[in-house]
């Protein structure tokens, strides 16, 4: 148990520097850096705590897809020159509500985990579950079963979320020549032959 | 103090919710910021579930973090071609300059 404890510390004390950072650091890529740091303390989290399936999609899709997805964009946008500062330039009134609202979020959610009364077994980590069947095994006993619709649905919220990003930044780029089958189909002699009389050695001008 | 329970994992999400939310409040320049504070939110919403999954011994929990990864994923997808949408119209992705429905 103090192996769990020291591991639960040390990580969480990561996650918790590494999300401050993440809104915190002066430019965007330290940010998506420190946010890929989370994403992998928080997975080995997951991990230790018995959950390893979810714990390796975090790592995979997460810092794999997602995060790697925000550092592309970040790269490709070029904003380097727009650090993000909080309290210089245009005085903004923003700040004092946002502060209000955050600490207030912060103190509920602390009042409803302190103050919460917790079954018995419930309480400590000696009642985490030993069974001789694998997470991802209990997981797809369960998905593939009960959970099949959602798990359908899922894949189509991801199949739409694609559609949507492709048709977002799809663009007609101009100047570019393509093939088009419609127009070389639907010709016909009569337009694509011209027979032109040609007087002797002087030969023929095609202007188009 | 040693022996870690529930409340831990809770307080950790706690914290994180919070710095998330804080993080979409203050920030006043970058619209990618806000989008990984939104990450980090669905994150602490994640070790909720799945503390509460462990704890409580009842597998369903995962199940629903599996289907909150799948929602952030698309969210970070369409948000980014949105963010890149904007800037191609735009040229900036700074929060001051985004005031077209003066809100």
């Amino acid at each position: 148990m103090i192996i769990h404890s020291i591991f639960f510390y040390f990580f969480s004390v990561i996650a918790i520097f590494s999300s401050l950072m993440v809104i915190t650091s002066r430019s965007t890529i330290n940010s998506v850096f420190f946010l890929i740091l989370d994403f992998i303390s928080v997975g080995c989290l997951f991990i230790m705590v018995g959950a390893e399936f979810l714990g390796m999609i975090l790592l995979i899709v997460y810092v794999g897809a997602v995060a790697v997805l925000f550092l592309f964009v970040v790269m490709m946008l070029n904003v380097a020159e727009q650090k993000q500062s909080w309290f210089i330039g245009k005085k903004s009134t923003h700040i004092p509500t946002g502060l209000i609202v955050s600490v207030l979020i912060l103190l509920e959610l602390l009042v409803v985990v302190g103050g919460w009364k917790y079954k018995e077994n419930v309480m400590s980590s000696s009642s985490l579950i030993i069974s001789e069947t694998s997470n991802t095994h209990q997981l797809g006993l369960v998905m593939y079963t009960d959970y099949i619709l959602y798990f359908q649905l899922a894949g189509i919220v991801l199949l739409l979320a694609m559609i949507g990003a492709i048709l977002l930044t799809f663009r007609e780029r101009v100047g570019v020549k393509k093939q088009s089958y419609i127009n070389q189909i639907s010709r016909n002699p009569s337009t694509a032959v011209e027979l032109v009389e040609t007087k002797s050695n002087q030969g023929v001008k095609i202007d188009d | 103090m040693i022996e870690i329970g529930l409340g831990h994992y809770l307080s950790l999400g706690a914290i994180i919710f919070f710095l998330g939310v804080i993080g979409i409040f203050l920030n006043r320049k970058n619209v990618i910021v806000i989008l990984m504070s939104i990450e980090l939110i669905l994150l602490a919403v994640n070790i909720n579930l799945i503390s509460f999954s462990i704890f409580s011994g009842d597998i369903v929990g995962q199940i629903f973090t599996m289907l909150i990864l799948t929602v952030a994923a698309a969210e970070a997808a369409i948000g980014l071609a949105i963010i890149v949408v904007y800037y191609r119209n735009r040229g900036s992705i700074r929060v001051e300059d985004i005031h077209g429905m003066k809100g």
